[in-house]
């Protein structure tokens, strides 16, 4: 809010700039995107919207534990819409995104989420981030009929449009990656005696769940941490006496780092598989480094990991989508560098600009999720696989490749593999990888 | 057998760092009578002052040694300032008062060295020693940290035992009119305490930091809890107690973390700390009979 | 101070040789000072007068949810549940001395009671679940209080504070009962037609979801507050008094301590069961990350700062939980910060008001205005101007 007022006048100097570029172009984006180029006139069509602006709401947790790392995202939402405005905004407005804290606290979540849509009246929530915070307000959205749009956790509960209709997931959820890592690991390893490491909520579960429909036999125990605990040794001691060999990890990444350590204090050594939320091979390496530069000797801690990819991140600096996040990141002019945290935030800002391209010139509410069942599992962005947003599925990215860490950056051991909840097969996606348009930001089409 | 092992010296050394947070409280409560509840925000400061010149390329020592003399400064200053105010007053006062500079210090924390955690690396090795195939979880750097507490709690016990200052300290915090008809000169004991309190206090932040590996602002948190549950189990009023506390409570919940579940490791604490204070309501090394009236 | 002391108005409290009761004290006990002997409008007699105040205050929170905005209305309802919960405390730590850092596991007793229930194919009338709600927190809290009534000082607080760190894990060891880490989700009661209609008529809007959540928990305010300050003003309240100034006399006095202290537990535990039930309502969820220790703390903050032992500043106690920081954070955000540079100056900002209270108004915000008012009254009494 603060952020986009202030600096609001820059953008519409920069908006006219590039509306005629646009113009001098040859005009070939079509009615959704670039300057607003519509027959129609802009209205305040709903709530949150006005001739000129947007608002969209979020909550991240800020302070308190669960800050460390997700307090990056906004900063990385804020920078593509900071760009995407600078472009001429979608159909000709700005978006102003206001997010606040709430301590990963479920009471605190429902008392701003109360304040986003009554008071600052939001068009929409975005990325509302964790399960037990989300997990409060999804409720008194649908009531209020407020698109909950991209909630970032990859629990299952936000796939149920028939108590949920506003409500839509966007990573692919924990229990399909579960499966995924499962199969490659018995394809791949099929002697392995396997041990589980997970985090104790839905995300350690799903993931458990989903590897199990794979790895039943294999599995020789199963260890869960509280976050908050920060003494892992209990947990790798035991995995450790029961002999497994491979560990799938469904952790953060500060437990990846930890869980390394302390198994290298107890002289354990077996392959590690981790999920995607751990392995950030950025954020753990930059944590394991100065390790590597006291008594760690193997300078690379994480080398031969395997873990899992579903949009490209700072350890593929070559990858056309991260070069443009590199230059969003660099024209917002926020403090930091680009992580992994902010390129997911800039993932979700970018499939938030397609669904407010989708839902037309002067949207409802209504509009925008009927453009995300409608239209959204077309959408080309980041994502290796592409949405399953459908009138009865609410769930986000299908799919994601199996990859090796070495050094900072992963190399792919699988295509990309798609596959839908339950005993749904795991296919290999037929699709060439996805680039992203020359302006950087997307032209979609609106669906009516 | 070997998980029994690892889970008994992982259990030891997470209890010697309750051990460390515990003295601090100890320390406060025999000089103030005040239970401190930004002994971990005052800790965590510390350390990242420690953790910021160690990050800058010095070495750990002297790290820690700004660390200590950061605590001593930081709790004269406190008590000086706003502790002494509430001080003889309502309980409860001084209880809120820490409580706010528990929230106030530790987003402070956040405001000038960012939420993210850093790496914190211990002064010696932390792998564990080898026995025959396998690593004991039992390092160097354990060793450290175990010897950094005893020592600590030997001085304390000097301290209060052998030591002139010691003795004015502990009248000071009993009977304020009778240390002071003695001629002992209590505001200064008070503040001397205070100060060596949060040298305590940031040396427990040094080790903490250097056994849960990464930091966040938010990392001596969970430490609050169990340094205090430790501290009341031995007695608030000995550092022998807060050491004997925090090991047991610091083996424990090794072993509930270890064959029950992580998630039971709280409710252990309560059962542990419940059961003991029915047999001995002033903890484990209480000595004197609660005061009445 | 002694002198403001309530003079004998219960056998037991005149037994106390009053030597030195806190500042704190006086002031909880000023106000039954000010109904024994003041010039008042207020009927005489207690039931009365606070049946009067509860009308008035019906009334006038019908006002104020009417006139405000569907934002407001739906703070309100934080405000109430943190109101609760710090009424049922007063009780506990301002009236019989006994600290609790626990009563944020109490609250989630009452809602994860609320939101099995609700949960149900038919589901229970409301009142019916809210005192089974309270029914299970009370027998809760008479377990605790049996243990902490042999504990005093620092140690009722360490075991209290292992209470509230160790109960919401059970919540994760029993997961497929208790939802794990995300909770459970409580389905919003229905509201009734009599509701639609009487709103209807008073405002001519249709209420929302919102409103019909924000008015319950008003109502629950209100009605605990009518029974506490009952309870405060009875014997009972009176005897609680005794137990904590003044422990030996009270015990010559035939007070089985053990006994009060327990019962001030389990009222203190109904409050706060109450207060989680209206938390369910209000949160829609009962998680375990919505019952850390930070909420036992918030409490405790609460009525400190408020003014120990009176009800009033429970309320402006709990009232400052809920729009303090968010102002901080506005006054943030406005100053051209971040949102979560915001957050954390105002956590900055909020801990140094804390310090600041304390340090300036040591009994609490309504504790120093009443020895305020009443320094002036003594002055004016002395100078013979009164009466």
């Amino acid at each position: 809010m603060t952020r986009s007022s202030r600096r609001l006048v820059s953008f519409v100097a920069a908006a006219t700039v590039a509306t005629t570029l646009a113009a001098c172009g040859g005009g070939d984006s079509g009615g959704g995107g670039g300057g607003g180029g519509g027959s129609e006139e802009n209205e305040a069509s709903d709530v949150g919207i006005t001739e000129d602006t947007i608002k969209l709401g979020a909550h991240y947790p800020l302070t308190g534990v669960a800050a460390p790392g997700y307090s990056e995202i906004p900063t990385g939402v804020q920078a593509y819409f900071d760009f995407v405005n600078a472009n001429g905004g979608v159909n000709g407005r700005q978006i102003e995104f206001t997010y606040r804290d709430d301590a990963y606290n479920p009471t605190n979540t429902s008392q701003i989420v109360n304040q986003l849509v009554l008071e600052d009246e939001v068009f929409a929530i975005m990325g509302g981030l964790g399960t037990p915070t989300h997990n409060a307000v999804t409720d008194f959205l649908n009531s209020e009929g407020v698109p909950d749009l991209f909630v970032a956790s990859g629990s299952r509960l936000w796939d149920d449009p028939e108590e949920k209709p506003y409500t839509f997931g966007w990573q692919p959820d924990y229990e399909i990656e579960g499966k995924i890592i499962g199969q490659y690991v018995a394809e791949n390893f099929p002697d392995a005696k396997v041990g589980l490491f997970l985090q104790g909520d839905d995300f350690g579960e799903d993931g458990a769940a989903g590897a199990r429909q794979f790895l039943e036999d294999q599995i020789v125990e199963e260890q869960t941490y509280v976050p908050g605990n920060t003494d892992v040794r209990p947990q790798i001691s035991a995995l450790q006496a029961a002999g497994a060999d491979l560990v799938l990890g469904f952790n953060v990444p500060s437990y990846t780092a930890l869980s390394q350590l302390t198994a290298l204090q107890l002289g354990y050594d077996p392959q590690w598989f981790y999920s995607n939320v751990g392995s950030d091979p950025a954020l753990v390496g930059a944590l394991l480094a100065r390790f590597s530069e006291g008594q760690v000797s193997d300078a690379s801690l994480l080398d031969g990991v395997l873990t899992t990819e579903y949009i490209p991140g700072v350890d593929t600096p070559d990858n056309p989508w991260t070069q443009l996040w590199q230059r969003a990141w660099e024209e917002s002019g926020q403090e930091g560098e680009l992580t992994n945290f902010r390129a997911y935030g800039m993932s979700q800002a970018y499939t938030m600009v397609q669904a407010l391209q989708s839902a037309g010139q002067n949207p409802t509410r209504d509009d925008l999720v009927a453009a995300v069942e409608q239209a959204g599992s077309e959408w080309e962005g980041p994502g290796f696989a592409p949405f399953r947003y459908s009138e009865d599925k609410h769930a986000g990215y299908s799919g994601m490749l199996v990859s090796r860490i070495t050094g900072t950056t992963a190399e792919d051991l699988t295509p990309v593999l798609v596959t839908d909840n339950g005993d749904a097969e795991i296919e290999e996606l037929d699709r060439e990888a996805t680039t992203p348009p020359e302006s950087g930001v997307p032209d979609e089409e609106p669906i009516n | 057998m070997r998980e029994f092992i690892n889970l008994t010296l992982g259990g030891v050394i997470t209890g010697a760092v309750y051990a460390a947070f515990a003295l601090a409280l100890v320390l406060i409560w025999r000089s103030t009578r005040i239970v401190n509840f930004a002994q971990g925000a005052m800790g965590a400061l510390t350390t990242f002052i420690a953790l910021s010149l160690i990050e800058s390329g010095q070495s750990y020592w002297v790290g820690l040694v700004v660390a200590l003399l950061a605590g001593l400064v930081l709790g004269a200053v406190i008590e000086r300032l706003v502790i002494r105010p509430v001080e003889g007053g309502p309980e409860l006062n001084a209880v809120i008062v820490t409580l706010g500079l528990f929230i106030a210090i530790q987003a402070l924390i956040s405001v000038l060295f960012g939420v993210n955690q850093r790496a914190f690396v211990a002064p010696f090795s932390t792998i564990g020693f080898t026995v025959g195939d396998s690593n004991l979880a039992l390092s160097p750097n354990t060793l450290f940290t175990l010897g950094a507490v005893l020592l600590v709690m030997a001085g304390l016990v000097a301290l209060f035992r052998f030591t002139r200052v010691g003795l004015a300290m502990r009248a000071s915090a009993f009977g304020q009119e009778v240390a002071r008809l003695l001629g002992v000169r209590v505001g200064r004991m008070l503040t001397l305490g205070w100060a060596l309190a949060a040298v305590v206090g940031s040396l427990a932040g040094m080790l903490i930091a250097a056994e849960v590996t990464f930091v966040a602002p938010t990392f001596m948190d969970s430490l609050i809890v169990f340094g205090f549950v430790a501290a009341v189990l031995g007695g608030l009023d000995s550092p022998i107690g807060a050491v004997v506390g925090g090991l047991l409570l610091g083996l424990a919940l090794s072993y509930v973390r270890g064959y029950f579940s992580d998630t039971l490791t709280g409710m252990a604490a309560l059962v542990i700390l419940v059961v003991v204070l029915l047999v001995r309501p002033g903890g484990l090394f209480s000595t004197t009979q609660t005061r009445r009236a | 101070m002694s002198d403001l002391q309530t003079p004998a108005s219960s056998p037991t409290a005149g037994a106390a040789t009053s030597d030195a009761p806190s500042t704190a004290t006086a002031a909880s006990n000023a106000s039954s000072a000010q109904a024994a002997g003041g010039r008042t409008f207020l009927p005489r007699n207690t039931l009365l007068r606070h049946l009067l105040v509860l009308v008035l205050c019906a009334v006038g929170a019908v006002v104020l949810l009417e006139t405000t905005d569907l934002g407001f209305n739906a703070q309100v309802g934080y405000v109430a549940f943190y109101a609760i919960a710090a009424g049922g405390l007063t009780v506990l730590t301002g009236l019989n001395g006994q600290i609790s850092l626990g009563h944020g596991a109490l609250m989630a007793v009452g809602a994860y009671t609320t939101a099995l229930l609700l949960d149900a194919e038919e589901p229970l009338p409301l009142v019916v679940v809210f005192l089974a709600a309270v029914a299970l927190t009370s027998l809760v809290g008479a377990i605790v209080g049996v243990a902490a009534a042999r504990l005093h000082g620092p140690y009722l607080a360490g075991a209290t504070l292992a209470l509230a760190v160790g109960l919401p894990g059970l919540a994760l060891y029993y997961r497929s009962f208790l939802g794990g880490e995300q909770g459970l989700t409580v389905s919003s009661p229905d509201r009734p037609e009599w509701f639609t209609d009487v709103i209807r008529s008073l405002s001519g809007g249709s209420p929302s979801g919102v409103k019909w959540i924000a008015y319950i928990s008003v109502a629950c305010l209100l009605i605990t507050y009518f029974l506490l300050a009952n309870l405060m003003r009875s014997r009972v309240g009176r005897t609680w008094r005794a137990v904590r100034d003044q422990e030996v006399a009270a015990e010559l006095a035939g007070i089985d301590l053990g006994r009060w202290r327990v019962l001030a537990f389990v009222v203190s535990a109904a409050a706060a069961g109450l207060a989680g039930a209206v938390l369910a309502l209000v949160v829609r969820l009962t998680a375990p990350t919505g019952f850390t220790i930070v909420l036992s703390l918030s409490l405790l903050t609460a009525i400190v700062i408020g003014g120990l032992g009176s009800l009033l500043g429970a309320l402006i106690g709990a009232a400052l939980l809920v729009f303090l920081p968010r102002v901080l954070r506005d006054a943030g955000e406005s100053l051209d910060m971040d949102a979560a540079q915001a957050a954390e100056i105002s956590y900055v900002v909020y801990g140094v008001i804390l310090v600041l209270v304390m340090l300036f108004a040591p009994a609490g915000l309504v504790g120093s205005i009443r020895l305020a008012w009443m320094k002036q009254r003594a002055r004016r009494a002395a100078g013979g101007t009164t009466r």
